[in-house]
């Protein structure tokens, strides 16, 4: 008996329902303050005003298509944030799939929460710290392609090398703990690295944005990431541990039967 | 030694690529399509005429990370 891959995928499609959730209450707590803030600042018109066609209008219902402000900071928030939740509860379920096993003696439960954790540092943090997000107000309409591409191709090679230092780990793990691990980090970070210097520099926040609405909003942005994934890893952890336990314990009840 | 009962120490067993490489084909097809609508769409390329999908994820795309307008 061993742990399906169909058991990896619904326990991790149920955890990222459960982080979804979690993240949805970070967010809306800290991080539509913020958001109220910047957006009042863009329609006093004390800072830059958009230009493009594709620049939403953050207004209200009365511009914004219907959409009003209570749509988007309570239902709206809730859809954007509980779909990814599940997609990437879903990925790091796959991902745990792949690595149990794999990683040495680790059991599957820690599996899934080390799998979160660098699914946490390979999306969020190393993005984050080179792009940092931005409020409304920030940023201009007209470079919105070149830093969407940017943001993109900076996640894509952060996922990319994170999945090949595991698997450097994974073939020196012959080599002791130290050295695999030692080994995998050293990729990452050069990798990484060379990134943050080949990618532009995005410097588009107006002189007279307020820093503490920034510095709040960017807080609770990587807040809203890391309960995301501290919610995905706590509960495939919890779920695939309880899962393995049952086939240790099956496993068990065989082996006395088949002995008797 | 401080186990006192023989519990196994059952070997974890590692799922063959060739049993996942489906479910992963259909994971990554979802999750690009999720992070795609969520997190660009009606902003930098748009598969759909307007903004209001852009209005309605649009505090998500903020706090989320992801770069919007």
């Amino acid at each position: 008996m061993t742990l399906s891959p169909r058991t990896f995928l619904v326990h991790g499609l149920v955890a990222g329902l459960v982080g979804g959730i979690l993240a949805f209450a970070v967010a809306h707590t800290w991080g539509e303050p913020p958001v109220e803030q910047a957006i009042s600042v863009e329609e006093h018109g004390t800072v830059h005003s958009h230009g493009g066609e594709s620049v939403a209008t953050h207004g209200g219902g009365d511009e914004g298509g219907g959409i009003t402000r209570g749509q988007q900071s309570g239902p709206g928030l809730a859809t954007g944030i509980l779909l990814l939740g599940v997609a990437l509860g879903g990925v790091a379920g796959l991902g745990s799939a792949f690595a149990v096993g794999r990683l040495g003696r680790l059991t599957p439960g820690a599996t899934a929460a080390l799998v979160s954790g660098l699914a946490f540092i390979a999306l969020g943090l190393v993005p984050f710290l080179k792009y940092p997000p931005n409020p409304p107000a920030v940023g201009s309409g007209d470079t919105i392609g070149e830093r969407t591409a940017d943001y993109f191709t900076l996640v894509a090679v952060s996922v990319v090398a994170m999945i090949l230092a595991a698997v450097i780990a994974s073939a020196l793990r012959r080599r002791g703990v130290a050295a695999s691990l030692g080994a995998a980090a050293v990729f990452y970070a050069v990798v990484i690295g060379v990134a943050y210097a080949v990618l532009p520099a995005v410097d588009e926040v107006p002189d007279t944005f307020p820093a503490d609405t920034l510095y709040d909003f960017r807080i609770a942005s990587l807040l809203t990431q890391g309960a995301l994934w501290l919610g995905i890893g706590a509960t495939l952890a919890f779920l695939v541990g309880r899962a393995w336990t049952k086939v240790v314990a099956e496993t068990a009840r065989k082996d006395l039967a088949a002995s008797l | 030694m401080s186990q006192t009962v023989a519990t196994p120490e059952v070997q974890v067993p590692s799922i063959p690529v060739r049993e996942l490489a489906p479910w992963a084909l259909l994971l990554a097809l979802l999750a690009v399509i999720v992070t795609y609508f969520v997190g660009a769409e009606q902003g930098a390329t748009s598969v759909f005429a307007g903004t209001n999908i852009h209005e309605w994820v649009h505090d998500g795309r903020h706090l989320l990370g992801f770069p919007c307008h």
